[in-house]
């Protein structure tokens, strides 16, 4: 294992790693209020609504990926939408993980019993009032362990998007490698970076957990 | 009284002259109307044409065997169900439907939580929100749905704590209270709609024994000093007795009997009663 050359690859691995982190902070927001706003459409809205996106739903979490990232970077732009590498890999990434996003709340709205509804309605609070002081609040707080795994399984395909040309971190490891014949330490060196960063959010998510999520 | 009354109102027809509502028949005018009102769940009808009506003012207790309608009664009031036949009146206004034109109509959701707001309700099982204060639980509504201004809505709900004698709890999380104290939660945060009528269904049958009192004490206090329109769904029928005006004894949706407490729980003429009466004074 050649040490120096690990220290000396390290800036241009981090960087990649900065890649890799914005990539999941960024496509993970965007699966959190994309999976709510469909959690909520499926419980609130008209049947023919709410089942239409079921089965877009449906389909996205039959489909790959790897294809859903390649739909979004290379068939899009003949469509007249062309994105950035990484623009286009968020986008995959968040509507991805929104399907899976979206089941996790429902089961969590499910959870709030029909008591709150029928409360919030015997006192007229309006929809919105409802929705945002009453059944989210109680809702959300039960399933952050559930929205937590999916930040780390998010953050571990991260790579994908090495495919699309994201230089995220297994991307810069495979050049630094390709260019010196040193794949040991470079890809060595990504597992430890994605073992370091998922262990700091597992601690995060336990502290968040501890704090905001029901007893 | 009622029952006579009853008779008279039943011949008035509010939906004969609905656009003259002038200030004086609004004196006689029931503030509850039930029109040959249907309600069923798949094909078990439990409302068959129920007619009634409750004056302004008037306590009255709801009894019947497990099943009667008794909640489902409530509920519609409240709006919780929908209706399948008939109209629900509540001040000459129909509840379930809205005037297109001088056609009824199936009323929208914007026009029923207009005239919902006049009627206010108690659960068996409190349901208070377990994500805000005591505090909170009580001025949520009418903040956001009345639009009334925060202070004026905390002292209030400070008032209203201090009734029902849970002052000191105002800003703790109703998960830490017993349930007689979450009740009285409860009934506070309806009182904080200022509502007309207060829908009460079995409110002390989830808690254990040694909490009832307090709840009934606080319930007998508000029919000491208000005059809101009391519909209690109940089997506390010490209760029944010292606060209601009128029983209703319901069997399978219909009204077997209907009269004040005295005549009801002293002399019942219907064979029905008497057994359910008896069954209830055996098992409480
Ligand atoms: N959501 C529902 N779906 C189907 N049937 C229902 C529903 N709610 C009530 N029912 C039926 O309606 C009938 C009347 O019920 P309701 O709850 O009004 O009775 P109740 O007089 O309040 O009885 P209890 O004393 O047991 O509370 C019953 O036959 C019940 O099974
Ligand atoms: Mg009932």
């Amino acid at each position: 294992m050649d040490w120096d050359f690990i220290v000396e690859a390290m800036p241009a691995l981090l960087a990649g790693l900065r890649y890799t982190v914005l990539a999941t902070v960024m496509g993970y927001a965007l699966a959190l209020v994309l999976g709510l706003v469909v959690a909520m459409v499926r419980k609130g809205a008209p049947p023919t609504v709410a089942k239409t996106v079921f089965w877009i739903m449906e389909f996205i979490r039959c489909t790959p990926l790897l294809v859903q990232l390649f739909f979004v970077f290379y068939v899009l732009p003949s469509a007249g939408i062309a994105l950035t590498p990484l623009t286009a890999g968020v986008i995959a990434l968040g509507v991805h993980y929104a399907a899976y996003t979206a089941e996790v709340y429902r089961s969590g709205l499910d959870g709030v019993p029909k008591g709150q509804w029928e409360a919030a309605r015997a006192l007229s609070l309006p929809g919105v009032r409802t929705w945002t002081s009453v059944i989210l609040p109680q809702a959300i707080r039960r399933v952050i362990p559930a929205l937590g795994n999916y930040l780390i399984a998010m953050f571990k395909d991260t790579p994908l998007l090495f495919a699309i040309t994201v230089p995220e971190l297994l991307f810069e490891a495979n050049r630094l490698g390709g260019e010196n014949f040193k794949y040991l330490e470079t890809i060595s060196a990504v597992g430890v970076l994605f073992i370091v960063v998922s262990v700091l959010s597992a601690i995060g998510i336990r502290f968040l957990e501890r704090r905001y999520a029901a007893v | 009284m009622p029952q006579s009354e009853q008779n008279i109102q039943d011949t008035i027809r509010p939906d004969a002259s609905p656009d003259v509502p002038g200030p004086g028949d609004a004196v006689q005018q029931p503030l509850i109307r039930f029109e040959k009102v249907v309600k069923q769940y798949g094909d078990n009808v439990v409302l068959r044409e129920l007619d009634f009506t409750v004056q302004p003012g008037q306590r009255v207790t709801l009894i019947g065997p497990s099943g009667s309608g008794k909640t489902t009664i409530l509920r519609l009031l409240m709006t919780l169900e929908q209706i399948d036949g008939g109209v629900i009146w509540v001040n000459g206004d129909p509840l379930s439907h809205m005037y297109k034109g001088d056609h009824l109509v199936p009323a929208n959701e914007k026009y029923q939580r207009a005239v919902r707001k006049k009627i206010g309700m108690v659960f068996q099982q409190f349901n208070l929100f377990p994500n805000m204060t005591v505090r909170r639980n009580i001025t949520e509504a009418p903040i956001h749905s009345l639009g009334v201004p925060r202070g004026e809505a905390d002292e209030r709900a400070a008032e209203l704590l201090d009734m029902v004698g849970l002052k000191e709890r105002i800003d703790e999380h109703p998960t830490r209270l017993s349930g007689g104290q979450q009740q009285r939660v409860a009934i506070a945060r309806a009182l904080a709609m200022r509502p007309e009528i207060l829908l009460l269904d079995e409110v002390t049958s989830a808690l254990d024994p040694e909490l009832v009192a307090g709840v009934l004490d606080v319930l007998r206090e508000i029919a000491r000093t208000t005059d809101i329109t009391m519909l209690a769904v109940t089997h506390e029928m010490g209760f029944a007795r010292d606060v209601s005006h009128r029983v209703l004894m319901f069997d399978h949706g219909r009204i077997l009997e209907d009269g004040p407490p005295d005549q009801i729980f002293g002399e019942p003429r219907e064979e029905r009663t008497k057994s359910f009466l008896h069954a209830v004074l055996e098992s409480g």
